[in-house]
């Protein structure tokens, strides 16, 4: 008896024991996460806060201003500099990409995912090989070839050169769309086709219906990237001023030491105007982003 | 090399086991390339024999065809309208208008195949400009144009005797179904297979077009150009013609001495500390990122969602801005060395990118502030399918945390991420705007700076590649050779680690 007694009070003791660690360790994580949260957020506070800085423009020791105001965004959107011009620029370049890309990533990754063609498995492990290039090697005859077309910033307009460079090649990024519709029953595409629906309106009215999260994560993802592109928009741009994306554009703004030195404080500042839209559209939709990122890397 | 049978193999440890896969995979690297020439042969033998077979059936469907059939070898598209598929003759007819006319035209095919072979003939000359009153250089031929056209003609050229040979092969069909008394598909019926039966042609066309033109035709160029001495003194048409080298610049790349420059030392250096960049990049984001994951996600923690979204922010974003940002803050009179200034722990400006080791160190760090966002949400995602009953045995039996994790949470991560975290490797060998955004490569390797571009401590090839074609001394040549290597390299991984992947899965399996 006393000894089933005995057992009972250690149990009870290891509970609290558990209880207690699990508040230990509980205590411990709230700490991690904190410290995590604020080292994530501290550039972005501090970019904000220092976009605000009047007193100076280039870089100091210190965050908060000592003299609040609005002039470096003022500066920003004045004729003197190009900044409206290159956010104009991403911009549509951005839309076009997001709807022409999405249109050809959905069609590749339909087509992989549903037919059963000869060509089909090596059509993938050729584009497998050919993702292995470096990307970037294919921009220097690029280049060429979009000069050759008048397409370049020494023209004036990288806009839609620089949209054909994005657009052509997204078929290889057929993946992650390819693995949601993998998931699709088959069963539903054999049933419309026995009502008498043809191969096309099986797409339209069935699958495309029931692929919402991944069109919009295709849409979304499409529609980032332009305004983070650097390597092609530098290329194809030629740091001519008018030519840019906002990439490009910030860059240029810092890119020697005296340059950083008057432009600090307007980098800042056109940085929040990029980000924020940009932000605020991700954090909406984010949670078809999540669906996709989670859903690629486990079909692979 | 020991073999072991299964029932050994399974008693063996965890190590052991890994040990003798990768002891296994090397062994089996002779019989493999073996394999591989066996292979090529095969290759060639049923090329050569299809190539007969072709050769044969075309012979034949002449042989036997009738006249309809037989012009079409001759005017493309004859045999089908001269038999009620208007659509389908007009087509073979136009594409074949459309070649001649091409091939024919001056600077046409015929003249961009005939210059391939030399890449120009008549560089740049002297020429009295009236306005100016100078003498000022007149391009002639321009090798660019000849390397670009002539490798598009050929692929024209390719693609026409493919049609021709559909056009015959389509002859022998119509004739074959005509004996059977069957009618042929009219051009209509042609246009609704579009959306139906060949539906997935339809839906290919514009998206494997743009491959071919914009990925495909640049890799075969810049391929060949490895092979010329293509340069900012060399551009093919306004300063001088470039031509053909051969395996020249393969050459320059492994050479210890090359006018002065170690470009084999260069290139080795560059490429160890691309490897351990992707290997750092890779690994220290993955861990992490499951950590992060398995600290929101665990129970009694409350507000998730705004942990979560916090982290998120650095995807949400546009990266260059965070990069720019960061990068700007940790230099030699930035944010970071003031606050510590402020302080009081550190007398003198800290040079995080001035000091090569230092510089290494951070780029990593500022990766993890980068990675570690996406990883969290791929394992988050993972870790909610792990099922829950595995971990409630495994602590009726007694199982501590850190036992859970090694035992059933890691092998089931890297068990389902495998192949995630081989093309996040790869591409980690190829991230440009971590690197060139945060350091553009400094600080500049004094040793190595001889060999083009200037070469820095954090230069990632791709970076190194980037600065050898933009700026002035620009060495496309080199450019290519690198690019190619760096394909090598990417795709030596690849195989390596596919065939050591636990989870070699079947696509097949998801549907």
């Amino acid at each position: 008896m006393s000894n089933n007694n005995t057992a009972a009070i250690e149990r009870e003791k290891r509970h609290m024991g558990l209880k207690a660690s699990a508040r230990i360790s509980n205590t411990i994580i709230y700490i991690l996460l904190i410290a995590i949260s604020i080292v994530w957020l501290i550039p972005f506070v501090c970019i904000v806060l220092q976009s605000f800085r009047m007193e100076s423009t280039g870089r100091v020791g210190y965050v908060i201003p000592q003299v609040w105001g609005l002039g470096n965004y003022r500066k920003l959107f004045d004729p003197s500099t190009n900044f409206l011009r290159w956010y104009l620029n991403t911009f549509i370049i951005a839309l076009v990409v997001a709807v022409v890309q999405t249109v050809i990533v959905l069609c590749m990754s339909y087509t992989l995912s549903r037919f059963r063609f000869k060509m089909r498995k090596p059509l993938m492990q050729f584009m497998l090989i050919l993702g292995m290039f470096p990307g970037m090697l294919a921009m220097i005859i690029l280049y060429r070839v979009l000069d050759d077309l008048h397409l370049t910033g020494q023209y004036g307009n990288a806009v839609p050169g620089l949209i054909l460079v994005y657009v052509a090649s997204s078929g290889m990024g057929y993946y992650v769309s390819k693995g949601f519709f993998d998931t699709i029953p088959k069963t539903l595409d054999e049933a419309a086709r026995v009502d008498g629906a043809n191969r096309a309106q099986v797409l339209y009215k069935i699958i495309l219906t029931l692929a919402k999260p991944i069109v919009i994560y295709t849409i979304l993802t499409a529609f980032m990237g332009p305004w983070g592109d650097f390597v092609f928009a530098r290329y194809v741009s030629q740091v001519i001023p008018q030519a840019m994306n906002v990439a490009v554009g910030l860059q240029s703004w810092l890119a020697t030491d005296t340059m950083v030195h008057d432009n600090y404080t307007l980098f800042c500042a056109g940085g929040v105007v990029v980000a924020v839209p940009v932000a605020i559209l991700f954090m909406c939709l984010q949670r078809y982003y999540v669906e996709g990122v989670t859903g690629g890397a486990v079909k692979g | 090399m020991k073999r072991y049978s299964d029932l050994e193999y399974l008693r063996l440890s965890k190590g052991q086991k890994f040990l003798y896969k990768l002891a296994s995979f090397f062994a089996a690297i002779p019989r493999g390339l073996w394999n591989l020439v066996l292979g090529i042969g095969r290759f060639f033998k049923d090329l050569g024999l299809g190539i007969g077979r072709e050769f044969s059936d075309i012979y034949l469907t002449f042989k036997n065809g009738d006249w309809k059939t037989r012009s079409s070898f001759l005017v493309m598209g004859f045999g089908s309208i001269a038999r009620g598929q208007v659509l389908r003759g007009l087509l073979f007819l136009l594409f074949e208008i459309v070649f001649i006319f091409y091939m024919v035209v001056p600077h046409g095919g015929a003249y961009w195949v005939k210059m391939l072979g030399s890449l120009g003939l008549e560089g740049p000359s002297k020429g009295y400009d009236e306005i100016l009153d100078q003498y000022t250089l007149v391009p002639h031929d321009n090798s660019f144009r000849i390397l670009l056209y002539g490798v598009l003609t050929l692929f024209f050229i390719a693609a026409f005797i493919y049609t021709w040979r559909a056009n015959v092969r389509q002859n022998k069909i119509a004739e074959e179904i005509l004996r059977t008394g069957k009618p042929l598909r009219s051009g209509k019926d042609d246009l609704r297979s579009l959306v139906d039966d060949n539906f997935h042609k339809t839906l290919l066309a514009l998206p494997l077009t743009g491959i071919l033109v914009f990925t495909v035709m640049p890799i075969i160029f810049m391929i060949l150009v490895a092979f010329t001495n293509y340069d900012g003194d060399h551009n093919g048409y306004t300063n001088a013609l470039f031509g053909w080298v051969g395996f020249e610049n393969f050459r320059t790349m492994f050479s210890w001495d090359v006018g002065g420059v170690n470009y084999a030392a260069t290139f080795g250096e560059i490429l160890t500390w691309t490897l351990i960049w992707a290997f750092f990049a890779t690994f220290t984001n993955y861990f992490l990122g499951i950590f992060v994951a398995m600290m929101i996600n665990k129970k009694g923690i409350h507000l998730k969602k705004v942990w979560r979204t916090i982290l998120i922010l650095t995807i949400a974003i546009p990266q260059f801005i965070s990069l720019l940002y960061v990068s700007k803050m940790f230099d030699l009179n930035g944010l970071v060395n003031g606050g510590l200034k402020a302080l009081g722990l550190i007398q003198q400006n800290i040079d995080f990118w001035g000091t090569p080791k230092l510089a290494r160190i951070m780029v990593i760090v500022i990766n993890i502030w980068i990675g570690i966002p996406y990883l969290m949400l791929i394992a988050t995602g993972i870790l909610m399918n792990i099922p829950a009953d595995l971990y409630e045995s495994s602590r009726i039996d007694g199982a501590s945390g850190w036992k859970q994790f090694t035992k059933i949470t890691l092998p089931y991560m890297l068990f389902i991420t495998g192949p995630y975290l081989l093309t996040s490797f790869t591409s980690n060998m190829n991230n440009f705007n971590v690197i060139y955004l945060l350091t553009g490569g400094r600080p500049t390797n004094a040793a190595a700076s001889g060999a083009a571009g200037s070469v820095g401590y954090t230069d990632l090839l791709i970076t190194w590649l980037f600065k050898i074609t933009t700026g002035s001394g620009t060495k496309y040549y080199l450019a290519s050779v690198v690019g190619i290597l760096v394909f090598l390299v990417v795709a030596l991984i690849s195989l390596v680690v596919y065939n050591l992947l636990p989870s070699v899965k079947n696509e097949e399996d998801f549907q």
